[in-house]
């Protein structure tokens, strides 16, 4: 049942469609095992945009305040898309390697834990 | 010869059973149009039995009674100047939260129960449901009265109405309630009046009112009294319904269940702001947030739990994530409005070495390895003179509102997340609780107001956050919000204290 109400067959309205966004998608940014930042980050990009410019831009925007940040080493970095192992191509756009409106993007660093190797 | 006076039982009899009429001539399916849809099935309202058989003249009575005492009291305060007898001007930020996210939730309690006070056909539920939409209106006015005192010496209180609708931490209390009073009557009715007040409210007037007294905020305690006297009737009334519901048709119990694990994983969902609260706002503490679970959930909870199980009800679903979740939610919850200092209305600030010490005490398994080393960080980063707030917008869950800030609890140093896709739309949950919740009524949430996504469309203002913050919040920006270290309410406070 999708949802229960007194005029049968209510529809609800879609409140974040992504022709809402003036031309932009959601794409959502998570470090694992990095608690400094509370949660996942939101960003509003447009589908054209290369990963080089979230590389250059956003992920600085979102993380370069952990003191591990320019530690990172890319080579090593395991990401996911949707929950499916992902590798993301520099020079393609988000669009047409799969990152569509609201989509996850999450990586691991396997050298670094957090502040202290805890988890931070 | 003098008419003879009713007795209490003949006044209630009269005003619930023979105010009402039968319909002869229209239709009571058009007349009471909510009372169906929803699934339940009531084959006679005239069991219902009110628990406390209250009629208007004595409601009256009662209630300008408590209202004498509590605005002697009031003015009391106000005359001698009692908000200088709270013991740290961090404390007020608690009172900030209060009136900015719970005293708007008694007036949505109190358009909700009017709604419900009018959908009953069974006349004693409806009387019922309208003395407590009465209540909860005069909750509201007391809470807005007694914390306007506060607001004269502190910032942050002075828009606290407009906020209700905009600010985006709001928008967790705004929702649960706009989620309920969507719902149908019966619904509602075990969303508030049981889940959340027989349930879950103890958690909130027990113990946070315990820590206004051992604060020094006897305006916050006569307010808290004074709404506890009726809380108790609240909770009796929503105990009623269910038992009602359940004793009326053997088909209402799987949907009475299903309403209980919605409104008990929200409900606990919401109290994450108290849990944070009494762990890290009351310079004076009064008992840890888990140990407030335990001894009103666990232990209170459990016994009601026991007795609802000859009906075939069961514990809430997740009940047991939750007792795990008692470990972390008011850490992970302060860190949160810590790094979004910048954008809260009210201020934070990292906790004394003494208040640490007294966190590692009370949660000996969790604090040290999970949360003490987040403050050894912010200690770090302030001392550098850079005080952490965090960059951009956080993702926020479908169903509570809340950023996906709590963690796996087999693993709590990685975030919760869940995800399902809707009629080929992506939509992301803090837990199963909430993913859950959306399965089972997906054209409901996908309505969600989710304010980082409103942002991002252009509806709340902006670009820049600040503009956001001063223009659509309404707050003052760098005054009512930021760190209490510096903040105009630090200085006046020193200098009412004669504190250099």
């Amino acid at each position: 049942m999708p949802v229960f109400a007194l005029k049968p067959g209510y529809q609800g309205e879609r409140m974040d469609r992504v022709e809402n966004f003036g031309g932009n998608q959601i794409v959502y940014f998570g470090w694992d095992e990095h608690r400094m930042f509370c949660a996942a980050k939101a960003f509003p990009l447009p589908p054209s945009m290369p990963f080089s410019a979230v590389m250059d831009q956003i992920l600085p925007e979102a993380f370069s305040q952990h003191p591990e940040f320019s530690q990172i080493n890319w080579d090593t970095v395991e990401w996911m898309l949707n929950n499916e192992p992902f590798k993301p191509q520099l020079n393609v756009s988000l669009e047409a390697q799969g990152v569509d409106h609201k989509s996850m993007i999450r990586f691991k660093t396997p050298e670094l834990k957090g502040y202290n190797g805890l988890g931070v | 010869m003098a008419a003879k006076k009713l007795n209490i039982k003949d006044k209630y009899r009269l005003l619930t059973r023979d105010l009402d009429w039968d319909f002869s001539y229209e239709d009571p399916k058009k007349a009471f149009p909510y009372e169906e849809f929803e699934g339940i099935k009531i084959t006679d309202w005239n069991k219902w039995e009110d628990p406390f058989r209250l009629t208007m003249d004595s409601y009256w009575k009662y209630q300008a009674e408590k209202e004498k005492k509590l605005y002697a009291i009031l003015d009391a305060f106000s005359q001698n100047n009692g908000h200088l007898n709270v013991v740290d001007p961090r404390y007020v930020n608690a009172v900030k939260i209060f009136l900015t996210g719970v005293s708007p939730l008694e007036y949505q309690a109190y358009q909700g129960f009017a709604h419900v006070g009018r959908q009953f056909s069974g006349v004693g539920a409806r009387v019922a449901c309208q003395m407590q939409s009465l209540d909860e209106l005069r909750h509201v006015q007391t809470q807005i009265h007694a914390m306007s005192h506060y607001n004269k010496f502190f910032d942050g209180f002075q828009e606290f109405s407009h906020m209700h609708d905009r600010v985006w931490y709001l928008s967790v209390p705004r929702s649960f309630f706009t989620d309920a009073r969507s719902a149908g009557p019966f619904e509602f009715m075990i969303a508030i009046g049981f889940s959340f007040e027989y349930v879950l409210t103890n958690l909130l007037f027990v113990p946070f009112m315990s820590g206004a007294a051992h604060n020094g905020d006897m305006a916050t305690v006569t307010f808290g009294f004074s709404a506890q006297s009726d809380e108790a009737r609240h909770m009796t009334l929503g105990l009623e319904v269910i038992k009602f519901l359940l004793e009326q048709h053997e088909d209402n119990v799987p949907i009475v269940q299903k309403w209980i694990d919605k409104w008990f994983w929200r409900g606990t969902r919401l109290l994450t702001i108290v849990a944070m609260m009494m762990d890290y706002m009351l310079p004076n503490k009064v008992m840890s947030w888990k140990e407030a679970w335990e001894v009103y959930f666990e232990e209170a909870g459990g016994a009601l739990f026991k007795d609802l199980a000859r009906y075939g009800i069961t514990m809430p679903k997740y009940a047991d994530v939750i007792e795990k979740e008692k470990e972390h939610i008011s850490h992970q919850a302060w860190w949160t409005f810590y790094t979004h200092g910048h954008a809260a209305g009210f201020h934070t600030w990292i906790p004394s070495d003494q208040e640490l010490d007294w966190l590692s005490e009370k949660y000996p398994d969790t604090f040290d390895k999970y949360y003490r080393p987040m403050w050894e960080l912010a200690k770090e980063q302030e001392a550098k003179g850079e005080r952490f707030y965090t960059s951009g917008l956080p993702q926020l869950c479908q169903t509570c509102q809340i950023p996906m800030l709590f963690t796996e609890m087999d693993n709590p140093n990685q975030n919760s997340m869940r995800d399902t896709v809707y009629q080929g739309e992506r939509y992301h949950f803090c837990s199963d609780g909430c993913c859950d919740i959306f399965k089972e009524e997906p054209e409901k949430y996908v309505q969600a107001w989710l304010p980082v996504h409103q942002i991002f469309q252009g509806n709340c203002g902006g670009p820049e956050v600040g503009d956001i913050l001063s223009d659509f919040y309404r707050m003052n920006v760098g005054v009512d919000n930021m760190d209490i270290k510096g903040s105009p309410d630090e200085q006046r406070w020193n200098k009412w204290k004669g504190v250099a």
